[in-house]
């Protein structure tokens, strides 16, 4: 069930909050944040249901907000869906017309969980320093989307100015799959590693990334090469007895093969949004590593 | 060479297994098919896998490998945990193998050490197994001495084999020495994990996070404070199909030995120096070795055998009635026992551990049952609801930890009554609790220990049991209790001596 409350305020959204909760019959329960998700009207759907799944795993409150600016009176609309239907934890959908929608924070900190984690989250096109935002500044995860930009690389560029510990970028997220599987591939011993080179559909953040972060890890030059996608297709460790390449043509299993050993498949899907946030909500505390790789974007070597 | 895409700091990067294998002893049974080959099935759909890995099956069956990857792709689909993927089955299908032949069988074990040798040499498994005896306990000593007789219980250079076991881990101290013995002489005692998976649950494992990581509950965990403890293992099931191996061995060695003594040490150890398996087990051998058993067992343990009657809305049979049992029988459906610690800490706290088939409904958890307030400040009628404060930690099912306190009833009057403040896994963590296998086969594999008791802690439990099994011996029938209720009236006396009750869990 949805309850509607149109020209509303925040202390009335929370207080159908705490009426739904009451009228389900479970007075506290274990929610472990609360996710702010800045989106558009076109974007909201598909990032909340994203989100109601991945609360599956860490159940949260959910804030949608959608800014809908313009001459009109400064108005807020809200739908708070009830917990059960939409999954554990709670959802409101918060429409801020005209004026107010500059001012979202003030509708959102009377209503996020005491104590409890904030993370704000833009699926669509994000700030370009988070943390500046007036929403960001509430959360203490700040989660970016780099190829939901028009210009993912230079999205990039301008996150790395305005980095502050706790921002992270789903396009970073995406790579954790491919990362693993690379750091597993280089836990068996490895002749020294001279080059290495990602294959990539065009335009894609995450191979950025994912070369920063071998050419600072491995100390090589790392090249990049267009390929058909979907995604990162290939990567290729040269090592000086021949190279170490793990391959995906599908978007689903990988080929890896290494010098002297049998070729072997490896599970490696594209993961879903759902996939991807919930791994986001596992750990809240800032990602140094990303930090470390974003500062090394736009830099030669 | 460390490897250079680690970082401790990168903590998206899970752990993972090195290149290995794992074979499977009694790979038709039902733990095989319900658990085992789920959780590695889950292990490699969450990518902790190592590319590569092999899966062996041994068996006295005449399965080709084709027809042993349909069983393991059944058992799959059917318990695993988390969705079936076509992808993930195919690159744990390629890595599986079937090899046939019982363990008297010399020339199924020469197999054997073929099979893994041209693992070794086709998918690069490194001359790394693990061997999981999911047999009888009778049988364990033929399999290893096969291992061993074959060449195969130690690897190449720089490989490692170790033996994963399950319990019963013996049935007195006599036979627990003896198992180790047979394990020992072949497998270094590093290499030897016997599987306890009340202990790779993630509500155990807790259990440590509540006590060290919070400065709410150690300032309270003692005798100040604590008035008793309670273990509860209840199931609601009888022997069933089991009835066979149930007879002679009983609910005390069945389940109070290792699963009650486990979360009994937790509970009650000391804080570690570190988590590492060395700092922990020492903790928990420190505290099982203070456990001082009553002077008078007569008056200070219980025991049962359920007796037919209606449980949950169904008739059942009584425990000497059960196809296959011996209506003689004096093995014993329930067991409760009471325990003292002789430490600072424990003084004057009896522990109660109590487990049975066939009680009120199933459920596993751990009470601390703290001291009355030394005055309250109210009149008595304030108070008549009031009980004693506790901290509840449910094991199963249902994980979580709830706390008992009194509240005012909102009203005029001032009244005092108990209320619960409740945490829920299945809340707060919904989903992401791995199984308890899972956990356990994976740290089996990177070779981490400290959720294995080893055998010094198995002989300390049976030290502690023993001779509560030499008395229950010498005096004939177990006491009968209904089917669907919390146990015989005898344990119920046996708290009402110390002036205390049960809870009802």
């Amino acid at each position: 069930m949805i309850q509607d409350l149109t020209d509303t305020v925040a202390s009335k959204v929370a207080a159908a909050f705490v009426e739904a909760r009451h009228r389900a019959g479970i007075p506290a329960i274990g929610m472990v944040g609360t996710l702010v998700i800045v989106t558009e009207e076109a974007g909201h759907y598909d990032a909340l249901r994203a989100s109601q799944e991945a609360a599956r795993e860490h159940p949260a409150r959910i804030l949608v907000v959608i800014r809908r600016p313009g001459r009109g009176k400064p108005r807020l609309d809200a739908e708070v869906r009830f917990l059960g239907d939409s999954g554990p934890g709670e959802t409101g959908v918060l429409r801020l017309h005209g004026e107010l929608a500059e001012h979202a924070e003030s509708v959102l900190l009377p209503l996020l969980l005491p104590d409890a984690p904030v993370i704000v989250w833009w699926p669509g096109e994000g700030p370009d320093a988070p943390v500046e935002d007036p929403v960001g500044r509430l959360g203490q995860r700040r989660i970016t989307d780099a190829a939901a930009a028009p210009d993912p690389f230079q999205a990039l560029l301008a996150r790395r100015e305005g980095y502050h510990p706790g921002d992270t970028d789903l396009a970073w997220t995406r790579l954790t799959s491919w990362r693993t599987v690379l750091a597993a591939t280089l836990d068996l011993p490895f002749d020294p590693i001279t080059s290495a080179r990602v294959a990539c559909e065009p335009g894609s953040p995450s191979s950025t990334l994912l070369g920063v972060w071998l050419s600072r890890t491995l100390g090589v030059l790392t090249e990049h090469e267009e390929s058909e996608g979907p995604g990162i297709t290939e990567v290729r460790l040269a090592t000086t007895s021949g190279d170490i390449v793990l391959s995906r043509p599908d978007g689903r299993i990988a080929q890896l093969s290494r010098p002297g050993q049998p070729d072997r498949l490896v599970a490696l899907h594209q993961r879903d949004t759902v996939e991807i946030i919930s791994e986001e909500m596992r750990r809240l505390d800032p990602d140094d590593v990303y930090g470390d790789v974003l500062a090394g974007v736009g830099q030669a070597g | 060479m460390s490897n250079p895409l680690r970082d401790p700091r990168d903590r998206r990067l899970p752990r993972i297994a090195g290149p290995c294998g794992l074979v499977i002893f009694g790979v038709t049974g039902d733990l095989s098919r319900k658990k085992l080959m789920p959780a590695v099935y889950d292990l490699a759909n969450r990518g902790l896998l190592p590319p590569g890995f092999a899966l062996v099956g041994f068996a006295r069956r005449d399965w080709a490998e084709e027809d042993f990857a349909q069983i393991v792709h059944d058992s799959v689909k059917e318990h695993a945990r988390t969705p079936f993927r076509e992808e993930v089955w195919r690159q744990l299908a390629e890595g599986v193998r079937f090899v046939a032949g019982d363990f008297s069988d010399d020339e199924a074990f020469e197999n054997l050490r073929t099979t893994i040798e041209t693992l070794d040499a086709d998918r690069g498994t490194g001359g790394n197994h693990a061997f999981y005896l999911s047999v009888p306990p009778k049988f364990f000593a033929d399999v290893v001495e096969q291992l061993k007789k074959h060449g195969l219980s130690e690897g190449p250079p720089g490989a490692w084999r170790r033996v994963i076991i399950e319990k019963p881990f013996g049935h007195d101290l006599a036979s627990a020495q003896e198992l180790n013995q047979v394990v020992g002489e072949v497998f270094d005692s590093g290499s030897v994990f016997r599987i306890d998976h009340y202990l790779g649950k993630e509500t155990v494992q807790n259990i440590l996070a509540l006590r060290f990581a919070n400065t709410l509950y150690e300032p309270i965990w003692n005798t100040n404070y604590v008035d008793h403890v309670q273990i509860t293992m209840a199931e609601d099931v009888g022997v069933g199909g089991r009835a066979g191996y149930y007879d002679g061995v009983g609910a005390a060695r069945d389940v109070i030995q290792n699963h009650l003594l486990q979360l009994l040490a937790l509970t009650a150890m000391e804080e570690p120096v570190s988590f590492s398996a060395s700092d922990l087990r020492i903790e928990k051998e420190k505290v099982l070795s203070a456990v001082r058993l009553p002077k008078d067992l007569a008056a200070h343990t219980a025991r049962g055998q359920y007796a037919a009657g209606w449980q949950g809305g169904e008739q059942v049979p009584g425990f000497l009635e059960e196809e296959g049992m011996s209506p003689t029988s004096t093995t014993e459906t329930y067991a409760a026992v009471r325990l003292d610690i002789d430490t600072r800490r424990w003084a004057g706290v009896p522990f109660y551990l109590r487990t049975g088939k066939r009680l009120g409904r199933r459920v596993t958890e751990v009470a601390i049952v703290f001291k009355r307030a030394p005055h309250l400040p109210f009149e008595a009628t304030a108070t008549e609801e009031l009980g004693q404060n506790a901290l509840v930690i449910r094991v199963q099912p249902d994980e979580g930890v709830s706390l008992r306190f009194g509240s005012k009833v909102p009203g005029g009057a001032m009244e005092v009554r108990d209320v619960t403040m409740d945490f829920a896994y299945g809340e707060s963590f919904l989903e992401s609790s791995p199984e308890a296998y899972e956990r356990l086969i994976l740290d089996v594999l990177i070779g981490e220990a400290p959720l294995f008791p080893r055998h010094e802690e198995v002989e300390l439990s049976w030290r502690i049991l023993d001779p509560v099994e030499e008395f229950w011996a010498s005096q004939g029938q177990p006491e009968q209790y209904p089917s669907g209720t919390w146990g015989p009236e005898g344990a119920n006396l046996m708290l009402a001596r110390d002036g205390r009750v049960w809870r009802r869990p």
